[in-house]
């Protein structure tokens, strides 16, 4: 459709960003959603958080609906669900102390007084700003961007809550700051128990942080599974394609294979079937082009959506 | 023979605080057909040593020290710009910079840019010759060559980056710098900018530097390796001596930093404590002093001395050198 006719005619197109996708994500786990650019990963994490509005489907925290909750009802669920944005040079607010930055979600949660003072301490204490006093009356632009990205997890944290959507929380950083803010997620995540959805496009560092991973194609789940498993034995061609395309850090071991051609298609207008037909190298006819292939559990507790498969 | 040789390069930056010292006497080697790996974190000046090499500093950049050993005969550091300008530049040194997808001009079609890219540098040659040229180029790097009447917005972010490839292949160069080829592009895309470079260099014999901070491209692709940190070389040699055998506490933590897929085990990351320092007054003695767990007292105070340990193998450590001194290897 051209330009002019989108413009005046009435007919709305829609991306589907996420299509249809189901996973569970249980206490005190890290759940890895990886994917390239464009996969719905984000949109994901966004819908869970009901940061942008699903159009159908049903999301659940501890037993409960909350798809279409009115914000009022929702909001003293915010207090348990929170976010650890991508960038955090963009995700805090220049002209914010540190201090006024940690305590705003608390002020807005009706947490005040010496309460709010004891929290916004322990948060930053929690993702190792000490000593406290040295932060708080900071700005942003004072720090560097390992430790802006620790107070925008002091940030997510100073509620205590019991679901943390982080999303590509490392990958501005430096590499040699990267392990602290990982290490930092997965001690609270075994001290705490919190619960992490952890989106990334790196599945070197999801190998080593996720407790389970789901890997997304435009907007579907290819496969979910233990990490272990779905590194070492990976059952769907797409899984196979980013595995082999991971460069190793070791110049005497395996070299990347490339077995996939071109890039991924425009979710405007998916391909049919199954969505990784176009690229998949062993297609295997018509049956992948005609049918959308179900998210299946192969293995106990390892799920492919695949024809080569499916019996 | 080196194709090039860099000798204690010093290049410093002049602002208003003072002299940035973003390089400080770097000396490495790149051959022919081979690839030298240049890695370390952001402002450690890997970028700024590529831009020395070509002498496109900014213009409070200058090269104050050391060598630039071109094919052994030609020093750049001292070339004249004008030369530098019709003789080196495109045509025998070329480079693709970092997020090369957005440095095509949207409102040229892509053929022209490389048409452009050729005429300039070789003013003998025709408009039609050129497109010719353009196409054997794009088939070259793997793009179906009629493509060059596409405009840049038609291109996916990977064909973008094959495009500069082929624009910065337009005058056969015979080294090639590539600043940070795969970043900004999705896994998949980049294994395939990966392998395309691998090619280029054996089919070619091309001779490459590559800017990086993702260590694992540099064991992919490369022959040597270079690790900076704050404008100075903490180690180099043959890219498997330095990545089986590193000495420096530095590229000891770069490489606990960089977890393997292959890994059988889950493993806890090792990041290094603390940032790199501000290279407007680095750390007396050895720089990377105020970040290593082993930091001695003549870290603080002497600079230690680039020691070739294994053949090819250097390392600018006082740990490493005391070991080695006390019992030889």
């Amino acid at each position: 459709m051209g330009f002019f006719q989108s413009v005046l005619s009435k007919q709305v197109l829609f991306v589907r960003a996420v299509d249809d996708i189901s996973f569970e994500v249980k206490r005190g786990e890290i759940f890895g959603l990886a994917g390239e650019s464009g996969s719905g990963k984000t949109t994901t994490g966004r819908v869970l958080l009901k940061l942008t509005e699903a159009t159908g489907g049903k999301v659940f925290f501890e037993g409960k609906d909350i798809t279409f909750l009115s914000e009022k009802e929702f909001k003293p669920l915010r207090r348990k669900l929170q976010i650890i944005f991508q960038d955090p040079y963009e995700s805090l607010n220049p002209l914010m102390t540190i201090r006024s930055i940690v305590e705003e979600p608390l002020i807005i949660q009706g947490i005040v007084g010496k309460d709010m003072e004891e929290k916004v301490y322990k948060a930053l204490e929690d993702v190792e700003l000490i000593p406290q006093e040295e932060f708080l009356f900071r700005f942003p632009h004072e720090l560097s961007g390992g430790q802006r990205q620790r107070v925008a997890v002091a940030r997510a944290l100073v509620l205590d809550p019991e679901f943390v959507v982080a999303d590509e929380p490392v990958s501005m950083l430096d590499v040699s700051i990267r392990a602290e803010v990982l290490n930092l997620m997965v001690g609270l995540q075994a001290k705490r128990h919190v619960s992490f959805l952890y989106i990334t496009h790196d599945l070197a560092l999801a190998r080593h942080v996720c407790d389970r991973l789901a890997v997304m194609y435009l907007g579907k789940i290819m496969e979910v599974s233990d990490v272990d498993q779905l590194v070492n034995n990976p059952l769907h061609p797409y899984t196979r394609a980013l595995i082999g395309a991971v460069p190793v850090p070791d110049p005497t071991s395996r070299r990347v294979e490339v077995q996939v051609k071109g890039e991924i298609p425009s979710p405007v207008n998916p391909p049919s079937g199954c969505r990784f037909h176009t690229r998949c190298p062993v297609y295997i006819g018509d049956v992948c082009r005609e049918v959308e292939p179900p998210l299946v559990e192969v293995e106990k507790g390892h799920f492919v959506a695949c024809h080569l498969h499916h019996k | 023979m080196s194709l090039l040789k860099v000798d204690e390069l010093k290049t410093y930056y002049t602002t208003l605080r003072g002299a940035v010292k973003a390089v400080d006497s770097v000396s490495f080697t790149v051959e022919k057909g081979e690839a030298t790996g240049l890695a370390g974190e952001s402002g450690c000046g890997k970028t700024t040593v590529a831009s020395s090499i070509l002498r496109i500093l900014p213009s409070n950049g200058r090269i104050i020290g050391g060598k630039i050993l071109y094919k052994s005969s030609i020093d750049i550091a001292r070339l004249d710009e004008e030369v530098m300008r019709t003789d080196i530049r495109w045509k025998e040194i070329s480079i693709v910079f970092q997020g090369a997808m957005n440095a095509m001009n949207p409102v040229f079609k892509v053929g022209d840019q490389i048409v452009e890219a050729i005429t300039l540098h070789e003013p003998g040659v025709s408009r039609k010759e050129a497109l010719d040229r353009a196409q054997k180029l794009m088939e070259l790097v793997g793009v179906e060559p009629s493509r060059v009447n596409n405009y840049p917005h038609e291109f996916s972010g990977g064909m973008k980056q094959r495009a500069m490839i082929a624009m910065a292949l337009a005058s056969n160069p015979s080294l090639f710098i590539a600043d940070e080829p795969a970043t900004a592009l999705d896994v998949i895309v980049a294994a395939q900018v990966l392998k395309l470079l691998k090619e280029l260099k054996t089919k070619l014999g091309l001779g490459m530097i590559l800017i990086t901070h993702d260590l694992s491209i540099i064991a992919e692709l490369c022959e040597k390796a270079v690790i900076m940190y704050a404008g100075k070389i903490a180690e180099c040699g043959d890219v498997v001596a330095v990545f089986k055998k590193p000495m420096h506490p530095y590229t000891q933590g770069l490489m606990g930093s960089f977890p393997s897929i292959d890994a059988k085990e889950r493993m806890r990351m090792v990041s290094i404590p603390g940032t790199p320092p501000d290279l407007l007054s680095p750390p007396t003695g050895c720089r990377f002093h105020t970040r290593c767990k082993f930091a001695m007292d003549v870290c603080k105070k002497e600079e230690p001395a680039f020691m070739e340990l294994e053949k090819g193998h250097y390392v600018s450590c006082h740990l490493v050198m005391a070991l080695y001194e006390g019992k030889k290897w």
